[in-house]
C-alpha cells in the first residue's frame, strides 16, 4: 500500500487532514439551527469530556470519601457551606459524586463502544460479503439477541462477569460487556446492509476481475467505504450504553460506591429521599445523565441530517449577488472537464 | 445569445398561438460549493402543435429548464424572470395555483417509465388521479370513479394499448417498458393539456421501442395539436421529432433554428462540433471495405461453443436462459462488436468471459482456459491477461482511492512492482490515455466522467492484456466526449494490439470500432459478419428492425428512411 501512498501530488488542493475529520467537516457544512444544534451538542459533551479528564482537580472530595481533617461529613445535608450540592444518606458529597461519576461513564462507553465496533464491524464484512449459510447464522443469532430485553440481557451479564461482586474494573466490565452484547448486533446489520450494498458496485467487481484476494477486497475496497455510518452509530449508542449503565446501576448491579460513582447507583439510593423531601441526592446524578445523553444524541442526529444532502440545510442564494466572474468554472459535483474538451475544438 | 432571426423561421408561425413563453430566465442553485448558476438567461417560445426540442450535454441546463415549465425545482433553487404559460407566470404562482396549471395546462412524461407509475395501484387509477384531482376546478364538479375510469380508458386507447378496457386494471410491472412509457404519456395527455414537456422520454428505452414512442409523440402533435417541449442529447431522436431546436451549452443558449436548417447549416462553433461528433451509421465504418474477417491467422482468445447461461428462477418458476447456444470466436488484434438491446444477453456473455457469472452450458475457452467448471484458485492467474472496462466511469473506482492507486491495483496484486515502478507505469499508462501524469494523485469524483473512462481505460490497460472486455464503456458519457474516448480507444488498440470484446446497444458506435460484428436477441446470436455488410445488408429480420428503428442525425434523410421502414417496424 505503501507504493502508491508516495503518488499523492501537491498540485492537488484539497481540504486539509483536520477539515475531513468527522465532525469538524459536519460542523463547516452546517447552518442555522442544524448547526445551533450540533454545537449545542458539542458543548455539552465537550464539557462532559473535560470533566471526566479533570475530576481529580474539579472534585472537592474523593468519590469514597467520607470524612476529611475537620471529622465526618454530615448526612443528607442541604446544599449549601462545604458542600455545594449537599451530601447523601450514607454522608458522601454529592458534587463530587456526581464529577467522579463522568470518569466510570466515560470508561464504560469507550471500553462498550470500542469493543462492539471491532467485532461487529469484521463479522459485519465477512457475513456480508461470504454470504451463503454463515450469513444466514450470524443474521438468526443477532436477531435473536435483539428479541432479549437489553437489560435483561446485561443483567445476566453483569452476573456471569462479575459473580456479584463489584470492584471498579470488573463493575465497568461487566456493565461494558453486556453493553457489548447488546451492540453487537448493531453494527453488524449496518456494516452488512452497506457490504451487501457494496460488494454490487462495479468498482468492486473490477478488483474482482483483476484477481484480488477476498482479504484485500473486504479490507482495501469495501471496509472504507462501508464505515461512513460509524460515527453516527457511535454517537447515539455511547448515549445509549450511559443509560444501560445507570440502569444497572439504578437496579443495583452496579458498582459499588466505595470502588467507583456511578449516577444510577446513586440514584437508586436517593429513591427513598425523595418521600422525605430530600430533592438534592436525586436531582443532580439525574442531571449529570439527562446532560451527557441529550448532548450525545443532539451531535448525533445532527451527523445524521447533515450527512444526508436532502436532508442538510444550506445558505439560499441572494437573488442579485450573482457575480459573472466565477460562473464560468460553476458545475461542481460532477465534473466540469466533460462539456470543455468540445469547447475548443 | 439568442439568435434566431424571424426570416428562418415558418411564415405560419405568425398566425398560431403562443403556448410557451421563457423570458429571460434564470436559475441559481445554493450548493456545498457555493451558488452554481445552471441556467443563466434563457428565452425561448412554443407555438401551438409544434416540437422544440431542446438538446445540450449533461450540466447545459436543460433538464433545469424543463422543470422550470413545470415548477418543479427544489428548495434549494432560486429562479429570476418568466415563464408564460397561457400568461400565467410560474415562477411567481403560489402552490396551489401551480397545482392548477400542472396537468391541465401543461404535462411532463418522464425519462424512466418504470419509476415514474406507482408500481401498489393500477395504472387506470394512476390516470383517473390526474383527471380528478382537477375535476372540482374546471367548474364540473366531481367526477365519479366510473367517468375518471372512462376517461383514462380513452386515454389509454389514444396511445395505442391494445385492449384499453380490460387492460386499465392492470399494474404497472404487467406492462413492458415501452408501454409503460405509454401509459405515463396517457397520464400526461389525460386533460388534453397544451403542452407536454418530455424529459429524454426515449432514453430508457431500447431503440426498437424508442422508434414507437417516436411515432406515437409525432402522432399527437399531428392529431390534437398539441405542443411539446422534447428535451435530450440524443441528434437522431432530435432529427425524428423536433421542428425547432435550442441548442444548449452552460446555462446558455448557444443556437436557435429549425431543425432542418440546424442539421445542414450549423452556424455556431459549438454546434458544428457537436453535430460531427454524433456517431453517424455508415459512416466512419471501422470495417469499411472488408471483404473478409480479419486476424484469423493469430491466436484464438475466446471461443465459445453453443454457451448457455442460465439465472436459476424463483421458486416454482424455471430458469432464465439469459444465453442460449451462442457460439463465436475473438482472435488477437481483432475487435468483436456485440450488439443488442437490454435483456439480449450481451453483458452476460462479457461477464462470463472475465469470470463474473458461471457458464451453465456449451463450452466457453477464455485464453484456452474452459470457463464451465470456473475455479478462482487456478483462473487467477489468467486474470491479468484480461483487462475489463466497466460502464459507469462514476462507481467503478473506488471512491476513497486515488486514481493512482487504482490503476497500480492490477500490478500489486500480480507482479508486486517497487513504488517506484509503480509510480512511473502510472505514469505512462495516464499518458498512454492522454492524462496528465499528476493525475495520479487525484480521487475519481475530481475527474469529469470522460477523463474518469480513460483512467478506467489505463487500468484496464496496466498489464498489458491480451484479451479486453469493454461493456458499453461509452454509454454513460456525452457525445463529445464519447467522440474522443472512441478515437483513444480505437488508436490504443491498433497500439497495443488486444483482442476486445466490445458491448453496446449502440449500433454506430459498434460500427466505428469493430470490424466483426454479432447481433444478440434474447440470448441468441442471430447474426454475425464483417460490419459494413451487417448494417448495410442485414439478413436477420431483427437486425433489420434493430438498423430500421435506429434515427440518424440528419432530418431529411431520417425522414425518408422513416417512410422506407414504415412497414417494417409496425407503425
Amino acid at each position: 500500500m505503501t507504493a502508491e501512498t508516495t503518488l499523492e501530488p501537491v498540485t492537488n488542493p484539497r481540504a486539509s487532514f483536520v477539515r475531513r475529520l468527522p465532525v469538524v467537516s459536519h460542523f463547516n457544512k452546517s447552518v442555522g439551527l442544524q448547526r445551533f444544534m450540533l454545537v449545542v451538542g458539542l458543548v455539552l459533551t465537550g464539557i462532559f469530556l473535560l470533566t471526566a479528564l479533570a475530576a481529580p482537580l474539579l472534585a472537592p472530595y474523593g468519590f469514597a470519601q467520607l470524612s476529611d481533617a475537620d471529622g465526618s461529613f454530615p448526612t443528607q445535608q442541604a446544599p449549601g457551606g462545604k458542600h455545594l450540592l449537599g451530601t447523601t444518606v450514607g454522608g458522601y458529597d454529592v458534587l463530587s459524586r456526581v464529577i467522579w461519576g463522568t470518569q466510570t461513564a466515560l470508561m464504560v462507553i469507550i471500553v462498550a463502544v470500542v469493543l462492539s465496533i471491532f467485532a461487529g464491524v469484521i463479522l459485519g464484512l465477512v457475513s456480508g460479503y461470504i454470504g451463503g449459510w454463515l450469513d444466514r447464522v450470524l443474521v438468526v443469532v443477532a436477531d435473536a439477541i435483539y428479541a432479549f430485553p437489553s437489560l435483561l440481557l446485561a443483567i445476566v451479564i453483569a452476573i456471569v462477569i462479575s459473580g456479584g461482586q463489584s470492584s471498579l474494573l470488573g463493575g465497568i466490565l461487566a456493565a461494558a460487556a453486556s453493553i457489548t452484547v447488546v451492540f453487537i448486533p448493531q453494527y453488524f446489520r449496518v456494516i452488512r446492509a452497506e457490504t451487501i450494498r457494496l460488494k454490487a458496485e462495479p468498482f468492486v467487481e473490477s478488483a474482482k476481475v483483476v484477481g484480488a484476494s477476498n482479504v484485500r477486497i473486504m479490507s482495501r475496497h469495501i471496509f472504507r467505504n462501508a464505515t461512513r455510518t460509524l460515527p453516527l452509530i457511535f454517537t447515539l449508542n455511547a448515549s445509549e450504553a450511559i443509560l444501560t449503565l445507570a440502569g444497572l446501576g439504578f437496579l443495583g448491579f452496579g458498582i459499588e460506591p466505595s470502588s467507583a460513582a456511578e449516577w444510577g447507583f446513586d440514584l437508586n439510593k436517593a429513591l427513598a429521599d425523595v418521600t422525605s423531601g430530600i430533592w438534592w441526592t436525586g436531582l443532580f446524578p439525574g442531571l449529570a445523565i439527562v446532560w451527557t445523553v441529550l448532548g450525545l444524541t443532539l451531535v448525533g442526529e445532527s451527523i445524521n441530517d447533515l450527512n444526508d444532502p436532502r436532508l442538510r440545510g444550506r445558505r439560499r442564494t441572494s437573488r442579485k449577488a450573482v457575480p459573472a466572474g466565477p460562473a464560468a468554472t460553476e458545475p461542481a459535483a460532477d465534473g466540469p472537464g466533460t462539456e470543455t474538451e468540445l469547447s475548443n475544438p | 445569445m439568442t439568435e434566431n432571426p424571424g426570416s428562418v423561421s415558418d411564415h405560419q408561425d405568425k398566425d398560431r398561438k403562443t403556448v410557451l413563453d421563457i423570458d429571460h430566465l434564470q436559475v441559481t442553485f445554493a450548493t456545498d460549493g457555493g451558488d452554481v448558476r445552471a441556467v443563466k438567461d434563457v428565452s425561448l417560445d412554443v407555438k401551438t402543435g409544434e416540437v422544440l426540442a431542446i438538446v445540450g450535454e449533461s450540466g447545459s441546463g436543460k433538464t433545469v429548464t424543463a422543470k422550470t415549465i413545470l415548477g418543479l425545482l427544489p428548495e434549494t433553487a432560486t429562479s429570476s424572470g418568466a415563464v408564460l404559460i397561457n400568461g400565467a407566470n410560474v415562477i411567481s404562482l403560489n402552490p396551489g395555483q401551480l397545482r392548477q396549471i400542472r396537468g391541465r395546462d401543461v404535462a411532463m412524461v418522464f425519462q424512466e417509465p418504470s419509476t415514474a407509475l406507482n408500481p401498489v395501484f393500477t395504472v387506470g387509477w394512476q390516470i383517473a388521479e390526474g383527471i380528478r384531482a382537477h375535476a372540482g376546478a374546471n367548474g364540473r364538479g366531481r367526477v365519479t370513479a366510473k367517468e375518471a375510469k372512462a376517461r383514462a380508458i380513452e386515454a389509454l386507447g389514444k396511445v395505442g394499448i391494445p385492449d384499453p378496457e380490460h387492460r386499465v386494471n392492470y399494474y404497472p410491472h404487467q406492462f413492458s417498458g415501452g408501454q409503460k412509457q405509454r401509459v405515463v404519456i396517457a397520464a400526461a395527455l389525460a386533460l388534453n393539456p397544451g403542452l407536454i414537456v418530455a424529459d429524454e422520454p426515449t432514453t430508457a428505452l431500447d431503440v426498437t421501442v424508442q422508434a414507437e414512442i417516436l411515432e406515437l409523440l409525432r402522432d399527437l402533435r399531428d392529431k390534437y395539436g398539441t405542443s411539446i417541449v422534447l428535451i435530450t442529447h440524443n441528434m437522431g431522436v432530435v432529427a425524428d421529432l423536433a421542428d425547432r431546436v435550442v441548442v444548449m451549452y452552460q446555462g446558455d443558449i448557444v443556437e436557435e433554428a429549425p431543425a432542418k436548417t440546424l442539421f445542414a447549416e450549423p452556424r455556431q462553433d459549438y454546434t458544428r462540433n457537436l453535430l460531427a461528433a454524433v456517431p453517424h451509421l455508415g459512416r466512419n465504418s471501422a470495417s469499411a471495405g472488408l471483404t473478409e474477417r480479419r486476424h484469423q491467422d493469430e491466436e484464438v482468445l475466446v471461443a465459445a461453443n453453443n454457451l448457455e447461461i442460465e439465472y436459476p428462477g424463483r421458486l416454482g418458476t424455471p430458469a432464465f436462459k439469459a444465453v442460449d447456444g451462442v457460439s463465436f470466436t475473438l482472435s488477437r488484434g481483432e475487435v468483436f462488436g456485440l450488439v443488442g438491446e437490454s435483456g439480449s444477453g450481451k453483458t452476460t456473455i462479457g461477464r462470463a468471459i472475465a469470470g463474473l457469472n458461471r457458464t451453465t452450458g456449451g463450452s466457453l475457452k477464455v485464453l484456452g482456459y474452459e470457463m464451465l467448471n470456473l475455479r478462482e484458485r487456478s483462473f487467477k492467474p489468467l486474470r491479468k491477461d484480461i483487462g475489463f472496462v466497466f460502464q459507469d466511469p462514476a462507481a467503478s473506482f473506488n471512491p476513497q482511492l486515488t486514481i493512482g492507486e487504482c490503476i497500480a491495483e492490477p500490478m500489486l496484486i500480480h507482479t508486486r512492482p517497487s513504488d517506484a515502478q509503480a509510480r512511473k507505469r502510472v505514469g505512462e499508462l495516464l499518458e498512454s490515455v492522454q492524462l496528465p501524469a499528476s493525475y495520479a494523485g487525484r480521487y475519481p469524483h475530481e475527474l469529469s466522467g470522460g477523463q474518469r473512462q480513460r483512467a478506467s481505460l489505463a487500468r484496464a490497460l496496466s498489464l498489458n492484456p491480451r484479451l479486453l472486455i469493454a461493456d458499453e464503456p461509452t454509454s454513460a458519457l456525452d457525445v463529445s466526449v464519447q467522440a474522443k474516448v472512441l478515437e483513444l480507444f480505437r488508436d490504443i488498440q491498433e497500439e497495443f494490439g488486444f483482442g476486445c470484446l466490445f458491448i453496446s446497444h449502440d449500433l454506430a458506435v459498434v460500427d466505428i470500432l469493430s470490424s466483426w460484428v454479432g447481433v444478440l436477441y434474447k440470448g441468441k446470436l442471430v447474426e454475425q459478419g464483417i460490419g459494413s455488410q451487417v448494417m448495410g445488408n442485414p439478413q436477420h429480420d431483427y437486425t433489420r428492425r434493430l438498423i430500421a428503428s435506429l434515427p440518424v442525425p440528419d432530418p431529411a434523410e431520417q425522414a425518408k428512411r422513416r417512410e422506407e421502414h414504415r412497414a417494417l417496424l409496425g407503425i
